[in-house]
């Protein structure tokens, strides 16, 4: 071990304040870009007399709310103005803490004009778009969390995938056997902590390579539900171990009589409203709690928690078990809260993007729900992109989300926001 | 040098010693430990075999053990072909049953180029200590540029033809690569997720190529034109065996990686970076542009993964045309500890495999699906060796053995 002098301790502040410094401005530079393609080419291609109708009734709901009509271009070029304002003050001054919340702000803002020039001269149902969005968002938001709750441990987990497939075909026998939800539920959830449980066992006891332990189980779990499922539960004759049922819709008295917000947020099946709880709960627990504090520790610096007698191996032990639990829950999504059957690798990578989810969401739950959001969003718009007014194909706006999450990776997070610790295992000296 | 007999005595003793506690031993019995769980799966899930245990236990266990030996033999009859047809048919010197009998062994072969081709895209960027999730992105981008250049450009000479058509594959690999090999170098963006989105946007930008700008306008369904007759791998025997030069091919990359890596300084270089970025920092080694070059390379190899599949079996793209060569190519490249042989090897091992759960599938009902399991637990045997040493009660090695060198998102 070298001795840090204060020499290098001044050198090494100074890096660090130059760093932030450079992120402060890229930050500012990718408001200004969105609000300079917003002027450009969204306001230029709106006619002055165009007006944008969007429907505010997702169909169905039983709270009614009026259309809402606006002019496009005044809109686009308030939202233009908006973004530059704020562009302009990140590379003056900068948000400080706020900026992950201006970014949010932005991405909103951003995305509201291109619904904005997409829908001029026609009608887009937002209502619909931001219902659809909500579901979407489930899974890949509980995927970001059980990333969280291992990586704050400093366990990466990239086998989020493999886990929620196996939760998701483990659910669908169990809830078909036993015809009953809740069991399905549960093995499913236990299933998926069995998994982070193996996830440790490779990576913690016997020291693999944490995304080389996350590639076996992913590998494993896409091997071994297919070969179960194409043995058995997609068999005419054991049709029945593929018939799990699903949970239903719950509308909140009263909130979801609210119109436009009310059959968004509170009408839906119990998935979403677990959603909304787990990411306050998480963020409590992680951020307000003793136990939290030394999760995190165990992940920024695992040393001087175990100096401080935390037991480290344990710690990680129970993230990756809990981070597995977590993706069961969020695997029991696809089959009893979306399709009500299993099928062959039907989780089609929303465990990866669920990870992309948590690095863009820099390992927080609210930034991974917002992120999470974000891509649900993408995804339900570009099963309706031929119904917008604008010529894009359905595949460019479904690698929206892709994109954006290379740009902010690369331009924003970059390196040093993960925990520190991350990746490498702990050797007890 | 000499030899006395003692001492020959004691160099096979030595050797024995080297040998059980070489990784060279581990990796046979990872292969093997593997193929048994895999038949043990195989006998829990087949109803005959509780059938019979409900008779004896001896019935049972008897019942089994030939059901994992049935299905290891439709396995293998499915990969090299069934040695007593091969005989009949040479026996009947009867052209077209020989090349019938023989076809499996080739047809194997067949399934083994691409992931020749992408285990050594995958086993380039470990030695970088790079983890390019990104191959099936790469894959799907190299089909689509080598099929472009197969069917669009006109009028070229075979000889020239081939070679143009696998450099564009390799070019759109290459550049599939190159975008997250310079967003990790220069702004530290980890590869992982990098290349995991670039996977992604592949998928989706081929879906609209094939949708629209290389639709074949004779179809109905997304599909691109048939590629020249010029731009065709040439096979090497008539119908029904595939097997064309695109093997060759591969192994001669698998040669040039190999020569790279380890007889060129670029390839120290490389390797230095892989292994301790922070020495080869010191020493002068340009990290930067070593990452982005390694990237781009293993994205050409990959990109030539797909260009090989269009150019000599397909002959046309369609959607999905890729069964996962590149997320099998990680494994591939692990199993072989990233040396080119040794990808060769395991790719040959996974091609038959492959191959021949395709035909045990249709014989004994066995889905295709055990060749991942395979995958899974030999990986997971290879990449944690004390678990095979603790089983078969092996010597500790003498230096620590580490399969890759990979950082976590820091980068």
């Amino acid at each position: 071990m070298t001795t840090t002098t204060d020499a290098q301790i001044e050198q090494k502040s100074q890096g660090i304040l130059k760093l932030e410094r450079r992120r402060r401005i890229t930050m500012g530079i990718l408001f200004l870009a969105a609000a300079v393609f917003i002027w450009l080419v969204f306001a230029s291609n709106v006619e002055p007399g165009m007006e944008t109708r969007f429907m505010m009734n997702p169909g169905g709901g039983s709270a009614e709310a009026a259309d809402w009509v606006f002019p496009s271009l005044a809109y686009l070029n308030m939202i233009a103005g908006i973004l530059g304002l704020l562009g302009a003050f990140q590379i003056i001054r900068g948000f400080g803490k706020y900026t992950y919340g201006v970014l949010a702000l932005v991405s909103i803002l951003f995305i509201f004009g291109f619904l904005t020039w997409a829908t001029a001269g026609g009608q887009t149902n937002l209502a619909g778009l931001l219902r659809v969005m909500v579901v979407r968002a489930v899974p890949l938001t509980l995927g970001a969390m059980s990333g969280i709750l291992c990586e704050r441990g400093g366990i990466i987990n990239i086998a989020i995938e493999g886990m929620m497939l196996t939760s998701a075909f483990v659910s669908t026998v169990f809830a078909s056997l036993s015809h009953s939800l809740i069991v399905g539920l549960l093995a499913g959830v236990l299933a998926g902590g069995l998994m982070g449980l193996i996830h440790g066992w490779l990576s913690i006891k016997h020291k693999i390579n944490q995304i080389i332990s996350g590639t076996v189980i992913n590998i494993f779990a896409t091997g071994i539900t297919s070969f179960l499922s194409s043995k058995y539960i997609q068999k005419v004759e054991f049709q029945y171990l593929n018939e799990p049922g699903m949970f239903p819709q719950i509308n909140v008295p009263i909130l979801s009589e609210i119109p436009f917000i009310g059959p968004i947020l509170f009408s839906h099946n119990m998935y979403v409203f677990a959603m909304f709880f787990f990411v306050i709960f998480l963020t409590f627990m992680l951020f307000k709690t003793r136990w939290g504090l030394r999760l995190r520790s165990v992940g920024e610096h695992p040393k001087a928690a175990d100096t401080l007698g935390i037991n480290v191996h344990r710690t990680q032990y129970m993230a990756v078990i809990l981070g597995g639990l977590m993706a069961g829950f969020g695997g029991t999504y696809f089959s009893l809260g979306s399709s009500g059957r299993f099928d062959e690798v039907m989780t089609a990578g929303r465990g990866f993007i669920g990870l992309a989810a948590m690095i863009f969401g820099n390992w927080h739950p609210v930034g991974a729900m917002g992120a999470g959001l974000l891509f649900g969003f993408f995804d339900s718009l570009s099963a309706k992109a031929s119904l917008l007014q604008v010529p894009l194909p359905s595949e460019f706006i479904g690698m929206a989300p892709y994109l954006a999450t290379i740009i902010v990776l690369a331009g924003v997070i970059g390196r040093g926001h993960a925990p520190a610790a991350e990746g490498e295992p702990y050797e007890k000296e | 040098m000499e030899k006395t007999t003692e001492n020959k005595k004691k160099s096979l003793s030595v050797f024995w010693d080297e040998f059980s506690s070489s990784n060279f031993l581990v990796i046979l019995l990872a292969i093997f430990t593997g193929i048994l769980l895999g038949g043990v799966l195989v006998a829990i899930t087949t109803n005959e075999v509780y059938d019979a245990f409900r008779v004896s236990i001896w019935s049972g266990l008897g019942t089994a053990l030939r059901t994992a030996w049935n299905t290891y033999v439709a396995l293998f009859t499915g990969s090299v072909g069934d040695p007593e047809k091969i005989r009949l048919a040479f026996a009947s010197g009867d052209q077209l049953a020989i090349r019938r009998a023989i076809n499996p062994f080739f047809e194997s072969l067949v399934q083994s180029t691409p992931y020749i081709f992408g285990g050594l895209a995958v086993a380039l960027g470990f030695r970088a200590g790079l983890f390019n999730i990104g191959v099936e992105g790469q894959i799907f981008i190299g089909a689509a540029t080598g099929v472009w250049a197969g069917y669009a450009i006109e009028g070229l000479p075979t000889i020239i033809h081939i070679p143009l058509a696998m450099l564009f594959g390799a070019l759109g690999g290459a550049l599939w690569g190159f975008i997250p090999g310079l967003l990790k170098a220069k702004t530290g963006a980890h590869e992982v997720i990098t290349t995991i989105m670039m996977n992604y946007i592949a998928f989706r930008l081929v879906d609209w190529l094939l949708k629209f700008p290389m639709k074949d306008p004779n179809e109905f369904t997304p599909k691109t034109p048939w590629i020249l007759e010029t731009a065709k791998l040439p096979r090497l025997f008539d119908t029904p065996i595939r097997f064309h030069i695109g093997f060759f091919i591969a192994i001669l990359m698998a040669v040039a990686v190999y020569y790279l890596l380890f007889k060129t300084t670029w390839g120290f270089e490389l390797r230095m970076v892989g292994s301790n970025p922070n020495a080869a920092r010191y020493a002068g080694v340009k990290i930067t542009k070593t990452t982005i070059l390694a990237m781009v390379l293993s994205g050409a190899l990959a990109g030539m993964a797909g260009a090989n599949e269009v150019l000599g079996v397909n002959y046309r793209l369609l959607p999905a045309f890729s069964s996962g060569y590149g997320f099998d190519s990680i494994a591939l490249a692990l199993l072989g500890k990233t040396h080119p042989l040794g990808v060769i090897l395991s790719s040959l091992l996974f091609g038959f495999l492959r191959n021949g759960a395709r035909s045990m599938q249709l014989a004994v009902g066995v889905p295709i699906d055990i060749v991942s399991i395979l995958q899974a637990v030999i990986l997971a045997f290879i990449a944690a060796p004390a678990i095979i040493r603790t089983i078969y009660r092996l010597r500790e090695p003498k230096h620590k053995e580490d399969l890759v060198s990979l950082r976590s998102w820091k980068g």
